[in-house]
C-alpha cells in the first residue's frame, strides 16, 4: 500500500505545481497511514528528484528512458501502471495539467479504477473516498465517490499553499520494458513561447478586452504584467479580431485559468468569459461601464477608461513593489 | 478513411445551474441543450472539412444518452454528419461513457475517433483518453490542428508553455480544442437532409460505474465588489496585499 504521484518533469526540473502535487499526495498517504512514492519519467537530475522529499515524498522512482522526455500516452500509461504495481499503490495522483489530463484517465481505464478529474479537496474517507471537484465550469462543485479499491485523482493546481519541509527522498532507478508501439507518437516540432509567463500556470494574470480599443494599445497591459510578473490574456472578441494571439484567449471556448489574481481590463464579463476565469481567487475589474456584468463577479472594481486607469494602476503597483524592498 | 465523432448533449453555457433532491440531482428542467461546443466546433467541423477535402469517406456520430439527446444529434447531422448512433443509457461516470462508445467503435473499424477536449457540464476531459485505452489506440489530447495523409495524422497539441507537432499512424483518438476549425451554422438543406439520415439506437452494454456523484454544492456567493476610484489605486493595491493577500 502506498500513494504514487506522477511528477511532471520539465526539462529535468520541477515547478511549484509539482511540489504542491507531491505535498497533496503525501497528505493523502499520511491520512491513510502509508508513504508516498513520486514517479519521474525521462531525463532528470538526482538533486532535483531527492529535493521532492522536502514536500513529503519518501522515495522517487526514476525511469530515465530519454524517449519519455516527450509525452507518448501508451508509454506513460505503461510506466505508471508498472510503478503502481511495484509500489503496491492503491491511490495514483497526477496533476490536472496537459500531461496528467491525457494520461491519468488511461491509467484509470486500464486499472478499472474510479477517476476524479481536477480535485480541489483532500479525499474525505469518513464514508468511502469522496473528492470535491469543479463542475459546470466552476459554477458548482460535485462530490465524487470513488467506488473501487484503486483510485486515480488529478489535482487542480493552485489549490493548496505549498510548505517546504526538510526531508530528502531516496532516488531509485526503475526500468520498464517498453516496445516500439508504446512510442507511436513522434514529436516533429516543439514551439515554446519564450520570455513570457505561461498562462496556464500563472498565479497573476492581466487580461484585456475590447475596452483597449485596438492592438496598438496593448503596451499598457504588457507594462502592468511586467511589473507584476504576470501572464497576459484576452477576451474572445480580441482574439477573433486578431489583436492578440489565440493562445491568450481565456473563456468558455479558449483556455480555463484559475490564478490567484485576475485583473480584467475593458472586458464586460459575458458568461462565456466568466466560465474560463471564475475559478480565480481574486478578480479585479476595470471598466468604464458601471453596468458591466463583470462587476457582479468581481472582488474589486474600478470604474474608468482602460487606457487611463491601467497606467495609473501600474504606477501604484510599482510604488508598492519599491516600498517592499 | 472513416471518422467517428463523439457528441455530447450539454446545457447551454448561459444555463442557470440548480440542483434538486437535497442537492443530489442536477436539475435539467427547462434547460436548453446544445452540442458540447468542443465536440461541435472543433471535432465535428474538422472531420467535415477532412471529408470535403476528400480525405475522409465517412463522418459518423455517436452519443451516449437518452431519447432527449436526439434533438442535439439531429443538429450534428444537419451540420453534415453522415449517420448517427445513440447508445441508450446515461451516466456521470466517464468510464461508463467511454466503455459504451468503445463497445460500439470496436464493431465498426474507425480510423480516427475525435472528441472535444471536455464537456462543458462535467468538465472531466476523460472520455477520449479512456476510449483510446479501451480501443488500444494512440491518444493525442488538446489538439489544435489536424491533418491526415497516407494513413498518418499530423497533429499540433498544446503542451506546457507552447505547442508541439506530432505524427502518429492511424487509427488513433484525438481530443480537439480551439484552433482546429471555425464554428459553422447548419443551413436549411442540411437541416432537411438530417431528418432522414440514419439514427440507430443501440442498447447499452452492461458496464458497472466506478465512481458516482454523491452531492453538489454551489460556491459561496461573492460578498460584493469593493469599488475604488481612479484616485484610490494605492488603496486598491494595499487591499490586494493586506486583504486578498494575492500580491
Amino acid at each position: 500500500m502506498s500513494v504514487l504521484v506522477l511528477v511532471e518533469n520539465i526539462e529535468g526540473n520541477f515547478k511549484k505545481k509539482s511540489f504542491e502535487l507531491v505535498q497533496y499526495a503525501a497528505t493523502v498517504a499520511q491520512n491513510s497511514g502509508t508513504t508516498t512514492t513520486a514517479l519521474v519519467l525521462g531525463s532528470s537530475n538526482n538533486d532535483a528528484m531527492s529535493g521532492l522529499g522536502a514536500y513529503g515524498a519518501s522515495k522517487v522512482l526514476h525511469i530515465a528512458d530519454a524517449r519519455l522526455d516527450q509525452l507518448s500516452s501508451k508509454a506513460y500509461t505503461k510506466a505508471i501502471i508498472a510503478a503502481a504495481e511495484k509500489e503496491g499503490a492503491s491511490v495514483i495522483i497526477a496533476g490536472h495539467d496537459l500531461v496528467g489530463k491525457s494520461v491519468a484517465p488511461q491509467v484509470a481505464a486500464r486499472l478499472k479504477a474510479g477517476f476524479v478529474a481536477g480535485a480541489v479537496s483532500y479525499p474525505d474517507t469518513s464514508n468511502g473516498f469522496v473528492v470535491k471537484r469543479n463542475v459546470f465550469a466552476g459554477k458548482a462543485f460535485a462530490f465524487v465517490h470513488i467506488k473501487t479499491d484503486k483510485k486515480v485523482v488529478t489535482l487542480l493546481a493552485n489549490t493548496f499553499q505549498v510548505n517546504k519541509g526538510a526531508g530528502t527522498a531516496s532516488v531509485e532507478s526503475f526500468a520498464v520494458a517498453f516496445d516500439d508501439k508504446d512510442f507511436g507518437i513522434k514529436v516533429l516540432e516543439v514551439n515554446k513561447v519564450s520570455g513570457s509567463v505561461p498562462l496556464g500556470e500563472a498565479e497573476l494574470v492581466v487580461s484585456g478586452g475590447r475596452g483597449l480599443k485596438g492592438p496598438e494599445n496593448w503596451g499598457v497591459i504588457e507594462d502592468l504584467a511586467a511589473t507584476l510578473g504576470a501572464a497576459t490574456a484576452c477576451s474572445r472578441p480580441v482574439a477573433d479580431a486578431h489583436w492578440r494571439p489565440h493562445h491568450e484567449h481565456v473563456g468558455q471556448t479558449g483556455g480555463t485559468i484559475r490564478p490567484n489574481l485576475y485583473i480584467a481590463i475593458g472586458i464586460s464579463g459575458a458568461i462565456q468569459h466568466l466560465a474560463g476565469v471564475n475559478g480565480s481567487k481574486t478578480i479585479v475589474v476595470i471598466n468604464k461601464d458601471p453596468e458591466a456584468p463583470f462587476f457582479k463577479a468581481a472582488d474589486y472594481g474600478v470604474i474608468g477608461d482602460a487606457l487611463e486607469v491601467t497606467p495609473k494602476l501600474n504606477e501604484a503597483f510599482k510604488k508598492f513593489k519599491a516600498a517592499q524592498h | 478513411m472513416k471518422i467517428l465523432v463523439c457528441i455530447s448533449s450539454v446545457p447551454d453555457t448561459t444555463s442557470k445551474i440548480a440542483f434538486s433532491e437535497n442537492n443530489t440531482q442536477f436539475n435539467t428542467q427547462g434547460l436548453t441543450m446544445v452540442i458540447n461546443p468542443y465536440d461541435e466546433w472543433y471535432a465535428l467541423v474538422r472531420a467535415l472539412e477532412l471529408k470535403e477535402a476528400g480525405i475522409a469517406t465517412a463522418v459518423n456520430l455517436v452519443t451516449v444518452g437518452r431519447a432527449d439527446a436526439e434533438a442535439v444529434i439531429r443538429k450534428a447531422l444537419a451540420l453534415g454528419g453522415d449517420e448517427a448512433v445513440r447508445i441508450d443509457t446515461d451516466s456521470n461516470d466517464p468510464y461508463v461513457i467511454a466503455a459504451q462508445i468503445a463497445a460500439y467503435a470496436q464493431t465498426a473499424n474507425y480510423d480516427l475517433v475525435l472528441c472535444g477536449k471536455e464537456t462543458i457540464d462535467y468538465n472531466n476531459g476523460a472520455v477520449g483518453a479512456m476510449l483510446a485505452d479501451q480501443l488500444d489506440m494512440n491518444y493525442v489530447g488538446y489538439a489544435t490542428k489536424l491533418d491526415v495523409a497516407n494513413g498518418s495524422a499530423t497533429v499540433a497539441r498544446e503542451i506546457e508553455g507552447g505547442e508541439e507537432v506530432v505524427a502518429c499512424a492511424l487509427p488513433m483518438v484525438i481530443s480537439c480544442q480551439k484552433g482546429m476549425a471555425e464554428p459553422r451554422i447548419p443551413n436549411m438543406r442540411g437541416i432537411m437532409a438530417a431528418r432522414t439520415k440514419p439514427l440507430t439506437v443501440l442498447a447499452a452494454t452492461d458496464v458497472a460505474s466506478l465512481s458516482e456523484i454523491v452531492s453538489y454544492e454551489m460556491p459561496p456567493a461573492k460578498t460584493g465588489v469593493k469599488m475604488y476610484t481612479i484616485d484610490q489605486l494605492d488603496e486598491l493595491v494595499g487591499a490586494l496585499h493586506n486583504e486578498a493577500k494575492v500580491i
